[in-house]
């Protein structure tokens, strides 16, 4: 046996023993009936032909690995951060293991959801019994000072209606009258993460403003969206606004959950935004949106409120922290620090020392909508060009701007944007007209393998390598990591095409 | 511009639902209301005879057609019918297959985020059959109509499913604000229909919003694809619909939190009225059946 208690292999080398090898080596001849290795060859070449972009591209009734995730699990992010609130999702068992495992696997941190677990009773009888024996559990076994609930499709399908059920489920003394349960509601089937995360952020704000006076005064409220590098981020954010010296209020922050140390003690909940704060936060100024796709609702809502409102793509780069850190200036009525100046000078400095080696690059771009605009943004002013932009969960009104926003550089002038495409037809997109860079999430490591095109991991999720999201991608701060992370591809890309020896190695320099 | 105004109507398949809301709504918008129709039945025959002709652009056909909802726009779906009248279809799958509650949801959540509530005074409901499951319940939630109408008749099946619809009113009454705005009979010529109807009412603690008589002047109209008022103006039948609608005009905020009878009540009820037999008189009646055969 090539397994042995002296030796112990990992699964990487262990089925490389020739063991195993002959093993599969005869379960392929035997039982798999599979075609010859030409012919396998000679499809995988096809599939990379223009003849088969065209067949793909004109595909409608089939999704292939969309780079996109469901409404709950925007939900559960939005809820994790606030002040010991447990997220409750009204619905299936598994549905919120698979919530709470993505999360975890992306912030390598636990992360907390409880399930109603509905079962085929529940789904012909509804679940309100459910509702009240989940609520009174939770609240119980938990101690949360907040329980948000959301639901999976099994709850939507069958109509659930969360208002008359929470009430039902108080009137039993599930939880007492004046705990707060918010909700929302967030069909899996419609939308994606960015509008859970809005219908739950809407759903908080509605259950503590919804009765309440506003006095306005003059601090300002910051929603930062779904963003798989929130640890890094929200911890920026605060400290420009810091250095500003403003008066503000973010409107969940996940930092702390997401990033429990390890000194003894388990932290199911940790720091996110006070519920006192949340209801002060009604009489806010303005609030402000850094990411538009995330909050379309919930503006509207804030808007409602009599509060000014402005969205933001995604802060990150020289103009979009420039966008971000002017509008805050403008309805603070604090000026923005000369520290703050001096940071930017350094990222467009920085930029400016690498520009040879940016310079006419060309990039893929994947991701939610606002991420994929901010990086082509960021991508025009490294002098690169955005060839492909795509995002799974992006509509016209996401295409219309994107192209407003490359038509406004020429860097974008050959760009196009893909909106509502996946992943496979991204595979064909790169097969057939490739680009020097892949920018996304870890879901682009197959078609990094496939098309020989370098990944840049710098969006949810990523799961395969660690601790990326624990340094910020917002602010000129920011701005030099990605600025970094772009540079150490070019570079090792360059040393690898210069690398062998005798051959190319005329240009495998010391200095670039 | 006076608070928006929601009602929704409900009964008994077959019961002439579609039919009297649409004469109804006819006679309203005679009052100057501005109106939108919600049809929320996957046969899309709500909004029939408002636009002479049966609606092909359901929400939900053309959500199928374009892939998903959020690809369709609000003028694909609103058509402007009989003296602007704005008409809108749930739609639904064919009979036997799908979900036709969830086609409910999808279809008002789309409606609502896409402004169709603006600018009117009253959104009508018009849902098929019981509420047989939670989104057949969707226009009863919070914020969606405040009063409901169920039209019945004098018929046994009628009767049980205005029952029913109140026990799915209650569920919703108790948490939310929706209340039962009445019963409009639809008569069919059965026994004591007026009094029976009267009675129900009384017993579901509610009233009998308006009495319409059967005419044949509704299936005419019908077969041309038009509302009575639209048809005859001047008829009788048109002036009972002007009433029922002057009637829910000012029942506005009237509404109760109704009070469904359990099933020995109402057979009791019906026993009373002799719609039905109780089981030692049917014995009775076949017994002498068979002696007279005998």
């Amino acid at each position: 046996m090539p397994q042995s208690v002296d030796q112990v292999l990992d699964h990487n080398k262990l089925f490389h023993e020739p063991e195993y090898q002959q093993m599969l080596k005869t379960k392929r001849e035997r039982y798999e009936d599979a075609p010859s290795a030409p012919q396998v060859t000679e499809i995988l070449d096809w599939t990379k032909s223009w003849d088969y972009r065209e067949k793909n591209l004109a595909r409608e009734a089939l999704v292939i690995n969309p780079a996109k995730a469901c409404q709950p699990l925007g939900a559960v992010f939005a809820a994790a951060g606030f002040e010991d609130t447990m997220s409750f999702v009204h619905g299936s068992q598994g549905c919120v293991a698979y919530y709470r495992s993505h999360l975890s696997r992306h912030f390598k941190e636990p992360c907390s959801a409880v399930s109603s677990s509905m079962t085929e009773d529940a789904a012909v009888f509804g679940g309100l019994v459910n509702m009240v024996d989940g609520l009174a559990n939770t609240h119980a076994l938990y101690e949360p000072k907040m329980i948000a609930v959301s639901t999976t499709c099994m709850a939507e399908v069958i109509g659930d209606d969360l208002n008359s059920f929470i009430l039902q489920a108080k009137a039993k003394e599930s939880v007492p009258e004046d705990f707060p349960v918010p909700y929302a509601h967030t069909p899996a089937f419609v939308g994606s993460h960015v509008d859970g995360y809005d219908n739950m952020m809407k759903g908080v704000l509605s259950y503590f403003w919804d009765d309440a006076e506003r006095t306005p005064n003059a601090s300002i409220n910051i929603i930062p969206g779904f963003d798989g590098y929130a640890v890094g981020n929200n911890r920026e954010l605060r400290r420009m606004l810091g250095e500003m010296g403003v008066e503000y209020t973010l409107l969940s922050d996940v930092s702390e959950v997401f990033d429990t140390p390890s000194d003894g003690t388990f932290r199911m909940y940790a720091g996110g935004t006070g519920l006192d704060a949340v209801k002060a936060a009604l009489n806010a100024r303005a609030t402000l949106s850094m990411q538009e796709y995330n909050t379309k609702r919930t503006l509207d809502y804030c808007a409602k409120q009599g509060q000014e409102t402005a969205a933001f793509h995604y802060p990150m780069g020289v103009a979009g922290t420039d966008a971000l850190l002017m509008k805050v200036s403008e309805v603070s009525g604090r000026p923005i620090p000369d520290s703050l100046t001096l940071e930017r000078g350094r990222l467009v400095d920085a930029m400016a020392d690498s520009q040879a080696y940016l310079h006419g690059k060309t990039y893929a771009i994947y991701g939610d909508p606002d991420f994929v605009y901010a990086m082509a943004r960021f991508v025009m002013e490294t002098g690169g060009e955005p060839s492909h932009c795509l995002a799974t969960n992006g509509g016209k009104e996401w295409q219309a701007q994107m192209e407003a926003l490359l038509a406004s550089s020429p860097f974008g002038k050959n760009a196009q944007v893909w909106a509502g495409r996946d992943l496979w037809h991204l595979r064909s997109i790169l097969a057939t007209e490739p680009t020097d860079l892949l920018i996304g999430n870890s879901y682009g490591k197959y078609l990094e393998r496939d098309l020989g095109i370098p990944l840049i991991r710098l969006t949810f999720p990523i799961f395969d390598r660690h601790h990326h999201h624990r340094f910020p991608t917002w602010g000129y701060q920011g701005g030099l990591q990605v600025l970094v992370k772009i540079l150490d591809t070019v570079f090792d890309k360059l040393d690898t095409d210069t690398g062998s020896l005798g051959e190319t190695d005329i240009s495998f320099d010391l200095t670039r | 511009m006076s608070a928006l105004r929601q009602i929704a109507f409900y009964g008994k398949g077959g019961i002439g639902k579609s039919t009297t809301s649409q004469n109804t709504l006819a006679a309203l918008v005679e009052m100057d209301q501005r109106i939108l129709i919600v049809g929320c039945d996957p046969k899309a025959d709500s909004t029939r005879l408002i636009l002479n002709t049966k609606m092909q652009d359901t929400v939900l056909h053309l959500a199928a057609e374009m892939g998903s909802v959020e690809d369709l726009e609000l003028e694909d779906v609103l058509k402007v019918g009989y003296k602007g009248i704005k008409c809108t279809e749930s739609g639904g799958p064919e009979p036997g297959v799908g979900c036709a509650g969830r086609g409910v949801i999808t279809a008002i959540n789309f409606l609502e985020e896409n402004g169709a509530y603006d600018d009117v005074d009253y959104v009508s409901y018009d849902v098929l059959g019981d509420v047989v499951c939670g989104g057949f319940a969707m226009p009863i939630r919070e914020n969606k109509a405040q009063e409901i109408y169920i039209v019945m008749s004098g018929e046994m099946m009628a009767l049980y499913a205005a029952n029913n619809i109140s026990k799915g009113i209650l569920k919703y009454a108790n948490s939310g604000g929706v209340r039962l705005g009445g019963l409009i009979c639809n008569e069919r010529k059965t026994d004591r229909e007026l009094e029976l109807a009267e009675a129900l009412a009384e017993r579901l603690g509610t009233k009998l919003i308006h009495f319409v008589p059967r005419d044949n002047i509704v299936q005419h109209a019908e077969l041309r694809r038009q509302t009575v008022l639209e048809y005859d103006p001047q008829s009788q039948q048109a002036e009972e619909y002007r009433q029922l609608a002057r009637k829910i005009h000012d029942n506005s905020g009237k509404g109760v939190v109704p009070t469904p009878v359990s099933m020995d009540e109402l057979e009791q009820m019906l026993l009373d009225f002799g719609l039905m037999q109780s089981e030692e008189d049917r014995l009775a009646a076949i017994a002498k059946a068979e002696a007279q055969t005998a």
